[in-house]
């Protein structure tokens, strides 16, 4: 992409003076798209839609019209509904669904005049975590041959690492975000529960989906969040709480911040290399002022047990209203990942069963949202690995539910706690991406976006 | 501990394959195994935790708003009838 040096606020900087056209960058966009149609990052590309708009954008830009994203061509998850797009959920259950309206988070940024491009490729339903759940192939790394890119929101993360649009948006129910983020050397940032509106967006697990988005840079993210953000009627699960200035926290410097880092996160399970460099920016961020510590976080060991009961539960019951009658085709359709979890969350909600699954998980999900409110008594921000190894071959744990699931590690904490995380690019490891995350209490996205800049400024 | 595959997809409403039962049976036995872990913690007196930001009873008032359309509802549908879904027999 020509216009890949540009940030989105630089971007619409030169759309405003004019020198030159969103036409001619959504044109450089789409073109970036068809030449990359190897990684498979999209499912649906709306080029002459997105053609359109941009010359309608163009006009608006010349009456005077200034909007954040005016112009500004980005790309949406196709777990989003798209009024009038084809929206998949990457299952073939809805290969020919085409919603009759939109999601909030998509309405609000058409609103703020970005330009959407297509739906990217996600693992089906967003079950997974490489990327390769999908009824429409996998997606593949931009950084390396057959390689993963990181689910579930694979296609969204590729197509701003490969500088296929500016932004995409994603869902994060156990790390949907932040690790394809950390697997494609982009930002990804899980907001707070309830921050974004999942209006319209197709549900997970309802009590762990966090509706968030892909970038390049933390202060896109920021503007972005600014965008989506906010109470909706349609969901009950945003809250009143005002939409801070995300802005002003790039004008504070981090000193005297408290960085905690939770040594069960850091211990035998961590591949060297990842712990190595996220040492490194640590020492950084503290060259600079900050304060770190060495935390814990107890009922770690079993976050995934508690997550494996609590996510099939809310699946199974979610994927429920896919009867093939209203829309989308016949139960048969759903995908291998998609009836495994629907069998399993059957099978712990169901008589008998429900107590010692189900209400027990319930319970622990209680001590470790009650683990990080002690921590965050103590430290501002959590850093912590994204995830334990470096991007896997396709192919590799195909096979083996147990170990993909394992894979979430260290991501599906923030989810069960309702708590945001913004992962961050920290360079790469034998030509492969690693990233790390940054953690804080509800609604502290502000805080995230100030230490994660100051991440981005270490240039290691 | 195994699941009873062929009869939880059964409550599920989904069919499967022989073939289908016999994976899915041999896959979610280890993930059963490991989720039993949970059993090593006490965790007695302590409250489920369903809404993590601690809302509670947001409603609306019960007004009627627009919503959609007879046929854009049914856009969708594979099967209608006189405007309106048309269902193999339930009883």
């Amino acid at each position: 992409m020509n216009y890949s040096a540009y940030t989105i606020q630089e971007l619409r900087e030169s759309l405003k003076k004019k020198h030159f056209s969103s036409e001619s960058v959504v044109k450089d966009c789409l073109r970036e798209i068809e030449d990359n149609k190897n990684l498979n990052a999209f499912i649906t590309v709306c080029e002459k839609e997105a053609v359109e708009k941009a010359k309608e954008a163009d006009k608006k830009i010349k009456e005077g019209a200034d909007l954040p994203l005016l112009g500004v061509p980005i790309s949406i998850k196709d777990m989003y509904l798209t009024k009038g797009i084809r929206t998949t959920a990457a299952s073939k259950v809805l290969d020919d669904y085409i919603p009759q309206y939109s999601a909030t988070a998509v309405k609000k940024l058409e609103n703020a005049g970005a330009i959407i491009l297509g739906k990217t490729n996600c693992d089906a339903w967003a079950h997974g975590s490489s990327g390769e759940n999908s009824d429409y192939g996998p997606t593949e790394n931009p950084y390396l041959k057959d390689y993963v890119p990181g689910g579930s929101s694979s296609g969204s993360a590729v197509s701003v690492a490969a500088n296929m649009c500016f932004a995409s948006t994603g869902t994060d129910t156990g790390g949907s975000i932040r690790l394809p983020a950390s697997f494609c050397n982009v930002v990804g940032l899980k907001p707070t529960y309830g921050r974004v509106s999942r209006y319209g967006v197709i549900a997970m697990a309802s009590s762990l989906d966090s509706i968030g988005h892909f970038t390049r840079y933390v202060e896109e993210s920021a503007l972005i969040l600014s965008i989506t953000a906010g109470k909706d009627p349609y969901d009950g699960t945003t809250p009143n709480e005002k939409v801070e200035d995300y802005s002003s926290y790039f004008k504070k410097n981090i000193k005297g911040i408290r960085i905690g880092m939770p040594k069960e996160y850091f211990s035998k399970g961590l591949d060297k290399r990842i712990k190595e460099k996220i040492e490194k920016e640590v020492r950084y961020l503290e060259s600079r002022g900050a304060k770190i510590e060495i935390i814990s976080l107890p009922h770690t060991e079993y976050a995934i047990a508690c997550y494996y009961i609590i996510l099939p539960a809310e699946v199974s019951s979610n994927l429920a209203r896919y009867d093939g009658i209203r829309y989308g085709s016949a139960r048969q359709n759903f995908g291998d990942e998609a009836k495994r979890r629907i069998i399993l969350g059957t099978y712990v909600l169901s008589s008998g069963y429900y107590d010692a699954y189900y209400k027990k998980a319930m319970k622990i999900r209680t001590l470790i949202k009650k683990d990080f409110d002690e921590a965050f008594k103590k430290v501002d921000v959590i850093i912590a690995p994204v995830s334990p190894t470096l991007p896997w071959k396709i192919g590799e744990k195909a096979d083996d539910p147990l170990a993909m699931y394992l894979t979430d590690i260290y991501t599906v904490t923030a989810n069960l706690a309702g708590i945001p995380g913004l992962s961050v690019p920290i360079g790469l490891v034998d030509g492969l991406p690693v990233g790390m995350q940054i953690l804080g209490p509800h609604f502290s996205e502000g805080r995230l976006f100030q230490v994660g800049k100051a991440v981005e400024e270490s240039g290691l | 501990m195994k699941i009873d595959v062929k009869h939880v997809a059964k409550l599920a409403n989904l069919p499967l394959s022989g073939d289908e039962e016999e994976k899915f049976e041999r896959q979610l036995a280890s993930i059963i195994e490991y989720v039993e872990k949970l059993n090593e913690t006490d965790v007695g007196n302590v409250e489920e935790t369903s809404q993590i930001t601690g809302l509670e009873n947001v409603t609306r008032e019960d007004h009627p708003k627009p919503s959609l359309s007879q046929d854009e509802a049914l856009s969708n549908a594979k099967s209608k009838h006189n405007g309106l879904f048309k269902v193999k027999k339930v009883l």
